[in-house]
């Protein structure tokens, strides 16, 4: 299946099979790691990624249903939202091994986008796709709340 | 359908390998770094989040700077600087999420005088003779070792450096060495105000003997050790840029998925792979003694034909292996009449049999697996006569030594570059993915990476051992210890991991008894701790789990202290504090936390606090959980409170998240985690039924950080060791029920079972199981509990030593 695919905004031309996950064409065929797997079944958030604004599973997601502006952790930066968790990722210190954290960021300023002042249950319905082995947890909800004061 | 092959990172991968040559060519190794950065997420500003940060190289890049062309100063196994003033740390432990690139990093920085934003940090080259861990003794990253024992040839290579580059400086100036100081990577002369960076100086440095004698700084002068300072290696972690083993991609790079046996010592019988090699983009299917993999353009490709395989295997000895079989076997090893004994002081009989009150249980704590979220993988590429290979690993010498091996050839012949850890908590102190990688792509003319699925990953971990403590203790007349009885059945990870040199000669496993054998509060009176060890089927591999022995032994020792402390009468803190009389730092700790955590204040119905004070890898630590139980037997966690005195600390912060994160992670595996095995097979595969402690169930954290001038201690897994006992201890406050049994089981806790299963009055006021010489209180949970079929266990049957 060719298929054009706006990511990080640029249009990519790609040849794969169309139940292919987003995810797998992103890191093996694009070359973007920045998005992790994780379990491959939607349970874990580390390959979150945003199509048209909205975080989206992308290890669950296939290619052929792919649409609209898809958006990756290495260009997230370039949103505000994005760039204010990213921040705020820093100035608390939130990050141990760093693996789940780019879903972690995805997931808040997707969050973020469409609120920009979460309360503590937001945070929870908004997060708690995302897991963090390493148990960030209390320190991205801190980061969440700062970035949205920011 | 064609499918097309990774076509745009190889060129991408291609521009920086060209790039890398022309800058180390040049011998400015700064520009790689960026030039890497960029090439990787080429649509991503990477102004906007802290450029200038330090970015980790790889150990491609470092081992061109750090190796036999690199021009500048090289004083040692850890520094080099460039003649333009570059400073690289090389750092000889891995960073998986310890934050371990920082502490390192904050060590030579302190003495070489450099900002930590001046620096590249570069993980070791395998390397023993250079990068031995001081207390492991070989290279790895483990036990919360790093900086105990990196505390003074760290900062003592920092201070060499520094006292060479100064001479330096101070010789071409013609000046006394003790009118010049350092700051920032420039030497200045005081009294001119004349100064020079360190790369103007590198040369001449090079040329000066070592100093014999370096003088280390004095604490009160410290600019970073201490300080509350960002993490070194987060800002790559943010944005995309950050390279784990799982995301090297290398030209002309195909991927590979496997399927081990499910079976533990079983083997490929036969693969039936007609299915699977015409699935569009599968390009081969390996055969392995005991596992199979599909190759293909990419990793979907690889699993689309690993998922229409028709594969047999031969089960081998362990088909019918059961957790519940393998219970009985360990509970017959645990009566065996000897044991071999790890401490034995007094008499433990006469002074038990003279005790106002006996207090005896049996706790048992299940497999674990590690689930760390990066799954394993490794990129490798067996090329004639040697192989290089791309991966994160614990130790980087004994994987290079493993792939060696299989391939035949001395370790030399293999280059092992090591990446950033998604999480390991001990799984990459195994090689077990890297030599499944290697004889995978002994099959492949190209470089192949491996990457393991959440199943194959949750289902061939070597997981954490079970263990069965049988354990006594007698009352005196003030309800404190006189007698103290415990006995240790587990496989042993020391014998496997280590061998017979690990062990002391009398068979102890150390690992097995640490901290059950010289607890927080000192030894007991007449105690008698011993070890059996219990062999595990052949094939079932057992091996590091965060917190190693400790894990075990603290929520064995701090679940019966509480037990006493109920038996006794007593509140559990204030019980704690006389048996802490002589113990200076714990007393400290305890009163610290039970104070912040508001200790012996009212809680609203169903909740209940339970605390837990230990010493665990040279730190002291004390822990109030607050859980609130409903009815249905749900466990929630309400706060968390601890106090901690790791000694000296390098970095505050670091050390508050590993606390934070370390308990949540021990938490976790208290509340929900167990492998099992049925019929020979792992029950669980991913993280739907090995569940993860989740945002929305995570409750606000608290860590009290008392600095004190003792050495540093370990930090990155005191959190773990402290949290099964603080939960199990906070339910039964809350609902009188004692688990004596990891994972907490609900429907133990649910409301009506609660009362069907509370033991007689005085054990049900007091919730522990009492044995008193008059009246011996028969504990009847134990009977209601169907998990718990194996049944009462009699702790005659520990024998004599
Ligand atoms: S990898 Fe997609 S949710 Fe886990
Ligand atoms: S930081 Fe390690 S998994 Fe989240």
């Amino acid at each position: 299946m060719r298929k054009n695919l706006n990511v990080n905004g640029e249009v990519r031309v790609v040849d794969v099979p169309p139940d292919m996950p987003l995810l797998w064409v992103l890191r093996d065929v694009l070359g973007l790691t920045g998005t992790k797997y994780g379990c491959g079944i939607a349970q874990c958030g580390a390959c979150t990624i945003h199509i048209d604004g909205r975080p989206v599973r992308s290890c669950v997601l296939p290619a052929s249903a792919a649409g609209g502006a898809i958006v990756t952790i290495e260009a997230v930066g370039n949103t505000p939202t994005g760039a204010a968790a990213q921040k705020a990722w820093l100035d608390l210190d939130v990050v141990q091994c760093g693996y789940c954290q780019s879903g972690q960021v995805m997931s808040a300023a997707a969050l973020l986008a469409r609120n920009p002042a979460p309360t503590d249950e937001d945070i929870d319905l908004a997060m708690s796709g995302n897991i963090c082995r390493c148990a960030t947890y209390p320190r991205i909800r801190d980061a969440i709340k700062r970035a949205a004061r920011s | 359908m064609t499918l097309q092959a990774p076509q745009l990172p190889t060129r991408e991968i291609e521009l920086v390998t060209d790039r890398r040559r022309l800058i180390l060519g040049g011998g400015l190794v700064l520009g790689l770094a960026v030039a890497s950065v960029k090439a990787r997420a080429q649509t991503a500003d990477p102004s906007r989040v802290n450029p200038a940060g330090p970015q980790p190289l790889s150990t491609d890049d470092v081992s061109a700077a750090a190796g036999e062309g690199f021009r500048g100063f090289a004083p040692d196994a850890f520094i080099r600087i460039t003649r333009d003033n570059q400073v690289i740390l090389i750092i000889p432990n891995v960073e998986m999420g310890q934050g371990i690139y920082m502490g390192e990093s904050s060590l030579i920085a302190e003495e070489l005088e450099v900002g930590l934003d001046q620096v590249l940090i570069a993980p070791a080259p395998p390397n023993e003779a250079l990068y031995k861990q001081p207390l492991l003794q070989f290279q790895g990253t483990g036990g919360s070792t790093s900086i105990r024992g990196a505390w003074e040839p760290l900062r003592k290579a920092g201070a060499a450096a520094r006292t060479l580059l100064i001479t330096a400086a101070a010789n071409r100036w013609g000046v006394p060495v003790a009118e010049c100081v350092a700051e920032r990577a420039m030497v200045r002369h005081t009294p001119s105000g004349r100064q020079t960076t360190y790369g103007e100086v590198v040369d001449d440095a090079s040329r000066l003997p070592k100093p014999e004698q370096v003088a280390l700084k004095d604490p009160s002068q410290f600019k970073i050790i201490g300080k509350m300072i960002r993490r070194v290696d987060t800002p790559a972690k943010v944005n995309g840029t950050a390279v784990y083993g799982i995301d090297v991609i290398r030209p002309g790079m195909k991927f590979a998925t496997v399927q081990s046996c499910p079976w533990r010592g079983g083997t490929l019988r036969a693969v039936d792979d007609r299915a699977a090699l015409a699935v569009p983009g599968v390009l081969q299917v390996i055969r392995l003694p005991d596992a199979v993999a599909v190759v293909g353009e990419h990793f979907w490709a690889a699993k689309q034909g690993l998922d229409l395989l028709k594969v047999q295997w031969n089960a081998g000895p362990n088909a019918n292996m059961s957790t519940e079989g393998l219970w009985a076997s360990m509970e017959q090893a645990s009566n065996a009449a000897r044991g071999a004994v790890a401490h034995q002081s007094g008499d433990f009989d006469r002074a038990f049999q003279g005790a106002e009150k006996r207090v005896e249980a049996v706790y048992r704590q299940p497999f674990l697996c590690h689930a760390p979220m990066e799954p394993q993988a490794a990129v490798v590429h067996v090329t004639g006569g040697g192989a290089e290979i791309w991966c994160g690993t614990q130790v980087p010498t004994s994987a290079q030594g493993a792939a060696a091996k299989i391939l035949g050839v001395p370790p030399e012949r293999v280059t092992i570059h090591n990446y950033l850890i998604g999480g390991a908590f001990g799984r990459k102190l195994e090689t077990d993915y890297v030599e499944q990688a290697v004889q995978i792509a002994r099959f492949c003319p190209y470089p192949v990476k491996m990457v393991w699925t959440r199943e194959q990953d949750t289902q061939h971990d070597n997981y954490r051992p079970l263990y069965l403590d049988k354990i006594s203790a007698g009352l005196g007349a003030d309800g404190l210890p006189v007698a103290w009885r415990h006995r240790v059945t587990a496989a042993s990870v020391t014998i496997r991991f280590v061998g017979p040199a690990g062990m002391r000669p009398n068979g102890v496993d150390p690992d097995a008894v640490e901290e059950a054998e010289d607890p927080v509060y000192g030894k007991f009176q007449n105690m008698l701790l011993d070890y059996v060890q219990w062999q595990p089927p052949e094939g079932l591999r057992v091996s590091w789990w965060r917190g190693v022995g400790p894990t075990h032994a603290i929520y064995v020792v701090e679940s019966f202290v509480d037990e006493l402390a109920h038996a006794a009468g007593q509140d559990p803190v204030e019980y704690r504090r006389k048996l802490l009389r002589n113990q200076p730092r714990g007393l400290a700790v305890l009163n610290r936390a039970a104070q912040a955590a508001g200790w012996g204040t009212p809680l609203p119905a169903g909740a209940g606090r339970g605390v837990i004070v230990q010493k665990s890898f040279g730190s002291f630590l004390a822990a109030v959980v607050e859980v609130q139980v409903a009815d249905e037997g749900d466990v929630r966690l309400r706060r968390i409170t601890v106090a901690v005195d790791s000694g000296i600390t390098v970095n505050p912060s670091v050390l508050k998240q590993q606390v934070e994160g370390g308990i949540l992670f021990g938490l976790t595996a208290a509340l929900f985690n167990e492998i099992t095995f049925e019929r020979g097979r792992v029950q669980q595969s991913n993280f739907h039924d090995y569940r993860m402690l989740r945002i929305n169930e995570t409750p606000p954290v608290e860590v009290i950080h008392i600095q004190t001038n003792n050495p540093p201690g370990g930090i990155g897994e005191a959190g773990t060791t402290a949290a099964a006992p603080a939960l199990c201890n906070a339910i039964f406050a809350a609902t009188g029920v004692r688990l004596r049994e990891l994972p907490v089981r609900r429907e133990l806790l649910r409301k009506n079972a609660r009362k069907r299963t509370l033991a007689p009055p005085i054990a049900a006021a007091l919730g522990a199981r009492l044995l008193t010489p008059a009246e011996e209180v028969r504990d009847e949970r134990a009977d209601a509990n169907a998990a718990n079929d194996r049944g009462e266990l009699p702790l005659d049957g520990i024998g004599e030593p």
